[in-house]
């Protein structure tokens, strides 16, 4: 993605969009968790990538010393006038905003309310596999996984379902785009909001039954909600809900189709399911990550800058073998596994039940409909690239159940 | 034996409720209490420890007693 040069120095240069980074980026944290366990390149107006857990865990902790103000890295950084709510808070936004914005959301996306998504989310995942029964190949990403959160998470918007490709350019470019020159990365941004704000203001006419409706509704410190501060939380809820999940249902199916054993013990022992999910979770963790440094300061022997970004790969933390007993080894009944997958601290993600329910129905609807796949071309399956690792092409073969019994 | 979620660290993972139900619930925003006093009976003692084990924040101790 973007135009930047092939990295050749993961130590001094590294770069998350770079094509080697997002086919595989394990052995390069392996790496640098043995060598240099906090790497820098210069690129993106210079960058920290710590890899081991407990760094990873430390920085997440300290919102003192690294500001959200921004989380996506790119050649943009946010002046430090947009603290503390920074663009699309509460993901951006530090203490002591940070709590009241996000306690403003917290009920909407408990396990309580999530659990009442959960027959429609059903029904969404069985239609997908009924459209796609016959086939002797399925691109899971594709054809399966990506609309799940879409759809899901449009209906709780009160988004229109329809302009799904619309939201996932959206999601391409805030995510992917990070090498894209400014200009061009903000005009994706105005489209986002002009698209956004025409929503709320219908909203705003026609109130209704969903999270854009709740959020005009709702006051923070006394005061009601403005569209643009509506705008920038459904921004985030948005970019954050869409390729996290479909990334994340996509890495479940690609490990369980090119790992029989794995794949015929769910299959036999479905109660097995939410265990598993956590080591899926763990394995593939999609999302990394970003703070900004907030003053020049030497953090564990590095040379930090004020507005330096510091990269925080949890699926890296969640490979760290001081961390986790054999951790490249996927094991579906791991008993401890206390995993960062949804970050660590005060940001936890908001979505996180969420997320899981869409990954557990997703998983039970796919493997009653189709308890044997495997990988229809391994070569093919294409991974994304940047912050959100997920894959994005994954040819699936499948053989129906009905065709078989 | 107990078991008690220190409210201040615990950021509504949610683990400790998924894996032991009768010990541990959600509050309305996510966050994780201990059931009743925290009392842990005989037959839940592998999943007090399990939550204790699991959870990100290390927000859970246990109390023998």
């Amino acid at each position: 993605m973007g135009d930047h040069q092939p990295v050749t120095d993961w130590t001094t240069d590294f770069d998350p969009t770079d094509d080697v980074w997002a086919a595989d980026p394990y052995p390069i944290w392996e790496e640098l968790r043995e060598s240099c366990p906090i790497a820098h390149t210069d690129r993106y107006g210079g960058a920290w990538l710590p890899t081991r857990f407990d760094d990873v865990a430390a920085i997440s902790y300290d919102t003192e010393r690294f500001t959200s103000r921004n989380v996506i890295m790119s050649e943009f950084r946010p002046p430090v006038q947009f603290a503390p709510e920074g663009i699309a808070p509460p993901i951006t936004s530090d203490p002591p905003y940070h709590q009241d914005a996000r306690r403003m959301l917290l009920p909407i996306f408990s396990p309580q309310a999530i659990n009442r998504l959960e027959p429609a989310t059903r029904a969404y995942c069985e239609e997908l596999v009924d459209a796609v029964r016959g086939h002797d190949v399925v691109d899971a990403a594709e054809q399966y996984a990506q609309h799940i959160p879409v759809r899901v998470i449009a209906e709780m918007l009160g988004l229109p379902e329809s302009d799904a490709d619309i939201f996932r350019g959206f999601v391409n470019h805030v995510i992917e785009g990070v090498a894209l020159p400014l200009e061009q990365r903000a005009e994706g941004m105005v489209e986002l909001f002009q698209y956004l704000l025409a929503h709320i203001e219908d909203h705003v006419a026609n109130p209704r039954d969903d999270l854009i409706t709740f959020l005009l509704e709702s006051e923070l410190h006394g005061e009601k909600l403005e569209p643009f501060d509506v705008a920038r939380t459904i921004a985030l809820l948005l970019i954050a809900g869409i390729d996290t999940t479909w990334s994340a249902i996509g890495a479940a199916l690609w490990h369980l189709a090119g790992t029989p054993a794995d794949r015929e013990r769910l299959v036999a022992e479905p109660q097995l399911l939410p265990t598993a999910m956590e080591e899926l979770l763990r394995a593939y963790a999609p999302v990394t990550m970003a703070r900004l440094v907030k003053e020049d300061m030497e953090w564990n022997g590095c040379p930090m800058k004020v507005n330096d970004w510091v990269l925080l790969p949890f699926p890296s933390a969640n490979r760290d073998p001081d961390a986790f007993d054999r951790p490249d080894d996927v094991i579906i009944d791991r008993q401890v596994n206390r995993h960062a997958t949804f970050g660590l601290g005060i940001h936890r993600c908001l979505g996180s039940h969420l997320a899981r329910m869409e990954l557990r129905v997703a998983l039970e609807v796919w493997l009653e409909a189709f308890p044997t796949f495997d990988l229809a071309d391994p070569a093919a399956v294409r991974w994304s690239a940047g912050q959100v690792r997920g894959p994005r092409t994954l040819p699936i073969r499948v053989i129906d159940r009905r065709h078989t019994s | 034996m107990k078991v008690r979620v220190d409210r201040d660290c615990c950021e509504g993972h949610g683990r400790c409720y998924a894996i032991a139900p009768a010990l541990f619930e959600p509050d309305e925003i996510g966050e994780s209490r201990e059931i009743g006093d925290g009392a842990v009976p005989s037959d839940q003692e592998n999943r007090a420890r399990l939550a204790v084990a699991n959870c990100p924040e290390q927000a859970i101790t246990i109390e023998e007693s």
